[in-house]
């Protein structure tokens, strides 16, 4: 993993197809069927108030910080060659307008509170470690899933992936937000056997308020999609207060059933990101919002379920 | 469970273990004044002596019968062995955990009679006397420890013969065997009369006991006034009046008859790892399908006798150890490990209906003894390993779960015959054999980062300057990783040769002095051979030593390797000054060895090298050399409670470990570094060559929140099949949160029910030292499956 972030970018000659992503995490079960690799790619162009993966949105790398682990020791305030590195209370920080994110204090730090986010990567180191767990996938069913970030955005990169995986019979997910051009989603889509939609707000207006941007190439990328992918699931992000009321389920039933998609996974909000924010010196804009409670959850599944939709819990526990 | 079962196995729970004088007196007794016999032959009539005089106990509401001590929870002493000193008494008494209740009566005893008459004469004293200077300095430094210090060999499992035979058919044998001996053809003649002898002696005194228990259940049946219990007490009477003399006929005969033999077993020698019935599923199957065909049974039946007979287990604690037998194995439990599933011996899946009625019986009884684990072969039902997969995620720990498929293999390349490979299984914690065939004894365990350390000092202990290993050089003198590995390996083939001296030594004093002429009545082919258990009568016969901490030396390497040479951030002088100091004012240097060192468990290849290595050198060190049995040595990777044993005994590691920590458990990685989730800790396990040990034991710890849907148990029941795919031996999975088991440690009382898997075993968290509790708490915690 870490030689290959630092290697340097030269050592691709421009014919090999590179991608940036932040981690990939093997052993998870909840991106799709049995025990699955899941590779993070960096960059998104929503920014979701309540998005508990913040170091997936910029395209770019930066350093995170695990503030607990810090024992102010200085080495990577000695490693720093940008003097990016500052020590407020007993603690290192980063000093993000000068960090040039080249990694050496994170080398440097004895304790694992550096990291930096975000690494280029080819096709082939990506398939090294996803083949590791190829039994693992037999035995379970399982397999990849390009996740994010939004992995559209490095479409080219992906359908490479996914063309290895699908040569491999390794059986391949991609969960995307949905906004890429049509022509990136259309190109992978003959290489993904499941499609991990998310659809979070129908209201045009309402979603731009919450996530940065209008969902009128989502819901035309959707439509599309469902004509032309049979397998495609629905993930409903269940945002309390910001899309659990009657009008927008409602909506959102009725356009799926227009759809014929049926699959729907809703994924209640936690605070499971909340620690993320801080690592990137980031304010979290929801800290009073609390998780659904299991009747608020119950609740939706069944004003979903009336719409005609075939409605599990997903996502994190 | 019935309300019969529910109150023997309350009682069971609430009783407290305590400490019995009768055998030690009995033995004494006897001992005082036996006649000029053969070392055999006085073993038999010693063992003759207890089983016609040792309190018969029938309890209230038994259908099985018969204890070891004279009640439930009373357990013998065995002074021939290791006698215990007032101290000793004192110390089981009065410490925290694993304590034995000792009376003033029992204290007198030993002060009057048991001390003044074995004081200088038990094993114990003999053997300590025999080793060697070099062995003692290994052993007091903690290189490794000697299971015959304080019990006998023994870890052997039954087949099916006693299922198939009574006694009286064996003493035929015995009998027809003694009749073809031809003292001038065989010069070894009388050996083998007198060891023939003594075993026609022991099966007349396990059928006696048998008898005494018919009689004793007769005279309850007499003054009982309820009538159903006295048909129960005229049954058992009927069943002891039969069973072992002769073969069982019944489901109830069956499991009757094996107590015996198990109460037999374990009161003739206190032998390590107690005794089990190995495949109990199988030997039952004919008595169980048989009664339920011609109406004499039926399951709820066969579910209470079964139940029943689990209790029994419980209510033998462990024979009450002290010293470094108490630090290697502080448990109550006796490893009788029951093995389910598994192949027959011509290959077929070995999974029946018996075999999912004890599955639901161990999910019902939840009791700390007997342990048990299915043995999963390729041919095994999914709905097999998910039945064991929904108790396992309970989380109390059992069962564990084995490839059966490797178990052979393993076998095979120790030289054993197909069919008695197929037959054999695993027992204790994860150790395999060739059941009712092979005496495959463990020697004790192998500190392998004390190896290192003593490696790294040119053989002198940091702790205490004494000279303890060969001269291998100092750590800052080794200019490349190769030189610092062959010093380890060095360390290793000498240390392991130290220990080998004391053992061979020792299997001898069991062969000459002690030997088992019961245990040998049932383990092939000891009647054949003329020759006892201990004295190489069994067809096969190995010689296991444990390596611990394996982990902990391939990180250790794997940190000289990466910061030292190939970094080149760490000088070995800095390293050497540091672990000096035990890292003191070192805490950057610690933690950088400490996080930034590949390690093994987290599938990454450089460090996995390293366990290959490490794994090699310990093996060509032992697997091979001869025991004074006519067998060899192999290697077993497990480690009970030694790990932390062990780990008190070893000064700073240069995976930046402190001093007096706990070293790695099994082929587990180091506590709480396997960061890549459950599927990169299975992938480097299987790095290792299961194949050539008889057994390696791998600790996952899950949390409870994790296994709640069918999908996650279909999880769980997939990681098992690929890791067994990949080659594994064994795994077990923990199902508790690190939030549970931290109230627990502040709040016992409340938590007394809680069974953790400490190793290859489960035990009462509660009963579990600070420091054992502490280290289960930091292992890693995967909540992802």
């Amino acid at each position: 993993m870490k030689s290959a972030r630092r290697r340097p970018l030269h050592a691709y000659t421009l014919t090999v197809l590179t991608a940036t992503i932040t981690r990939i995490d093997r052993s998870a079960v909840h991106d799709g069927p049995g025990v699955r690799t899941v590779v993070f790619f960096k960059g998104c162009p929503l920014r979701c108030e309540w998005c508990h993966s913040p170091e997936t949105q910029a395209a770019s790398p930066a350093i995170a910080l695990y503030h607990e682990r810090c024992i102010g020791c200085g080495s990577c305030m000695a490693a720093c060659t940008n003097a990016a590195v500052t020590f407020v209370d007993g603690r290192h920080g980063v000093l993000r307008s000068r960090c040039r994110v080249c990694g050496e204090c994170g080398d440097a730090c004895p304790s694992g509170a550096r990291e930096v986010i975000g690494r280029v990567v080819s096709v082939d180191d990506v398939m090294d470690a996803i083949e590791r767990d190829v039994v693992f996938y037999d035995q379970s069913g399982g397999g990849v899933t390009a996740s994010g970030g939004e992995p559209l955005l490095q479409a080219p990169f992906v359908e490479a992936l996914l063309k290895h995986c699908r040569e491999r019979g390794i059986a391949t997910a991609v969960e995307t937000c949905g906004l890429a051009p049509s022509g990136a989603l259309l190109s992978v889509a003959p290489w993904t056997d499941l499609f991990l939609f998310d659809l979070k707000l129908m209201d045009a207006v309402r979603h731009r308020r919450v996530t940065g941007r209008s969902n009128r190439q989502i819901l035309y990328n959707l439509r599309l999609l469902a004509s032309r992918h049979r397998n495609v699931r629905i993930r409903f992000p269940l945002i309390p207060g910001v899309n659990d009321d009657p009008e927008n389920l409602a909506a959102t039933g009725a356009f799926l059933s227009s759809l014929g998609v049926t699959q729907l996974d809703v994924l209640p909000y936690h605070r499971g990101g909340v620690a993320k924010y801080e690592r990137l010196d980031r304010q979290y804009a929801l800290l009073d919002l609390a998780a659904p409670s299991a009747e608020e959850v119950d609740g939706t599944i069944a004003a979903l379920t009336r719409h005609g939709l075939d409605v599990r819990i997903g996502g994190l526990r | 469970m019935n309300a019969r079962v529910e109150r023997l196995r309350e009682s069971s729970l609430r009783t407290a273990p305590s400490v019995s004088a009768e055998r030690a007196l009995l033995l004494t007794e006897f001992y005082e004044h036996a006649g000029p016999w053969s070392p055999p032959m006085m073993r038999a009539m010693a063992f003759r002596h207890l089983m016609e005089r040792k309190t018969v106990y029938i309890g209230a509401g038994e259908l099985i019968v018969g204890e070891r001590g004279p009640e439930p929870k009373a357990t013998p002493t065995y002074p021939e062995l290791c006698c215990h000193s007032l101290e000793d008494l004192d110390v089981l008494n009065d410490r925290d955990k694993i304590s034995y209740r000792v009376s003033g009566e029992v204290r007198a005893a030993y002060r009057e009679r048991v001390i003044p008459f074995w004081k200088g004469r038990s094993m114990r004293d003999l053997l300590f006397a025999q080793m060697t200077d070099a062995w003692k300095a290994a052993y007091d430094a903690g290189v490794f420890t000697e299971f015959m210090e304080q019990r006998a060999p023994g870890h052997t499992v039954l087949d099916g013969k006693i299922f198939r035979l009574g006694f009286r058919a064996f003493q035929a044998e015995i009998r027809h065997a003694i009749a073809a001996l031809d003292d001038l053809a065989d010069p070894r003649a009388y050996d083998k009369r007198e060891e023939l002898r003594a075993m026609h002696v022991s099966a007349d005194a396990i059928i006696r006991f048998a008898e005494r228990h018919a009689e004793r259940a007769r005279e309850l049946a007499a003054a009982e006034s309820d009538a159903v219990r006295r048909d129960e007490l005229e049954r058992i009477a009927e069943v002891c009046g039969r069973v072992p003399a002769e073969a069982p006929r019944s489901f109830h005969e069956a499991l009757q008859a094996y107590w015996f033999v198990h109460l037999g077993v374990i009161t003739e020698l206190n032998t390590w790892d107690s005794f089990n019935p190995g495949h109990l599923d199988r030997h039952l199957y004919p008595f169980y399908r048989a009664g339920l065909g011609d109406g004499t049974l039926t399951e709820e039946a066969a579910r209470e006798l079964l139940e029943c007979f689990w209790v029994k287990f419980n209510n033998q604690p462990a024979p009450p150890k002290v010293g470094v037998t108490a630090a290697e194995s502080g448990t109550y439990t006796d490893f009788a490990n029951i093995n389910s599933g598994g192949l027959t011996a011509d290959g077929a899946d070995g999974v029946n209906d018996l075999t999912y009625l004890i599955l639901d019986v161990i999910d019902e009884m939840r009791l700390l003894q007997p342990s048990s684990n299915i043995q999963v072969s390729r041919k095994s039902p999914d709905r097999f390993i998910r039945r064991a997969c929904e108790i396992v995620r309970k989380g109390w720990g059992q069962p564990s779960i084995f490839n059966a498929d490797a178990v052979v293999e393993e076998l095979l390349r120790q030289g054993k015959s197909l069919a008695d490979a197929r037959e054999g299984g695993t027992s204790g914690c994860v150790e395999t054999g060739a059941f009712g065939k092979e005496a495959y004894i463990l020697t004790g365990y192998f500190n392998l980062p004390k190896v290192l350390e003593l490696a790294l000092n040119d053989g002198v202990d940091p702790a205490t300057g004494r000279q303890v290993g060969a001269p291998t050089g100092e750590l800052a003198a080794f200019d490349s990783y190769d030189a610092v590995f062959a010093a380890f390996a060095r360390q290793l083939r000498h240390l392991v040769e130290v220990k080998m001296t004391g053992t061979n030594v020792i299997e001898r004093l069991y062969a000459t002095r002690m030997p088992a002429p019961f245990l040998s009545i049932l383990i092939d082919d000891c009647i054949a051979n003329g020759r006892d258990y201990n004295d190489g009568g069994a067809r096969y016969n190995t010689t296991y030593i444990m390596p611990v901490g394996i982990a902990t030396v391939t990180d250790s390497l794997s940190a000289i390797r990466c910061h030292g040479f190939e970094r080149r951030g760490v000088t070995m002088e800095t390293l050497a000054a540091a672990l000096r100091r035990n890292f003191e004012d070192d805490e950057v240097l610690r933690l950088r060895l400490w996080n930034k060192t590949p390690r093994y468990g987290n599938d990454d290849c450089a460090a996995d090298a390293v366990l290959a290595s490490v794994f090699d050198a310990v093996f060509n060190a032992i697997d091979g050399r001869p025991n004074p049995r006519g067998g060899e040595y192999h290697v077993n990777y497990l480690s009970t409670t030694c790990h932390m044993y062990f780990g008190s005994k070893v000064g700073a590691t240069p995976d930046g470990r402190h001093a007096g920590e706990p070293v790695s458990e099994g082929i587990s990685p180091v506590q709480g570094t396997d960061r890549r989730g459950p599927t990169a800790v299975l992938r480097s396990a299987a790095r290792l060559d299961h194949t050539r040990t008889g057994g390696t034991l791998l600790n996952q710890k899950f949390a409870p929140e994790a296994l709640q849907t069918a999908a996650d148990l279909d999880r769980l029941v997939s990681l098992v099949r690929a890791y067994f795919a990949l080659g594994g031996h064994h795994i077990q999975f923990n199902v508790v949160t690190a939030a549970t088991l931290r109230e627990a440690q502040a709040d016992p009382e409340r938590h007394r029910d809680l069974i953790v898997r400490v190793a290859g075993y489960s035990d009462y968290f509660c009963d579990l030292t600070k420091a054992l509790q502490d280290e289960i708490i930091s292992r890693t915690e995967h909540s992802v499956v």
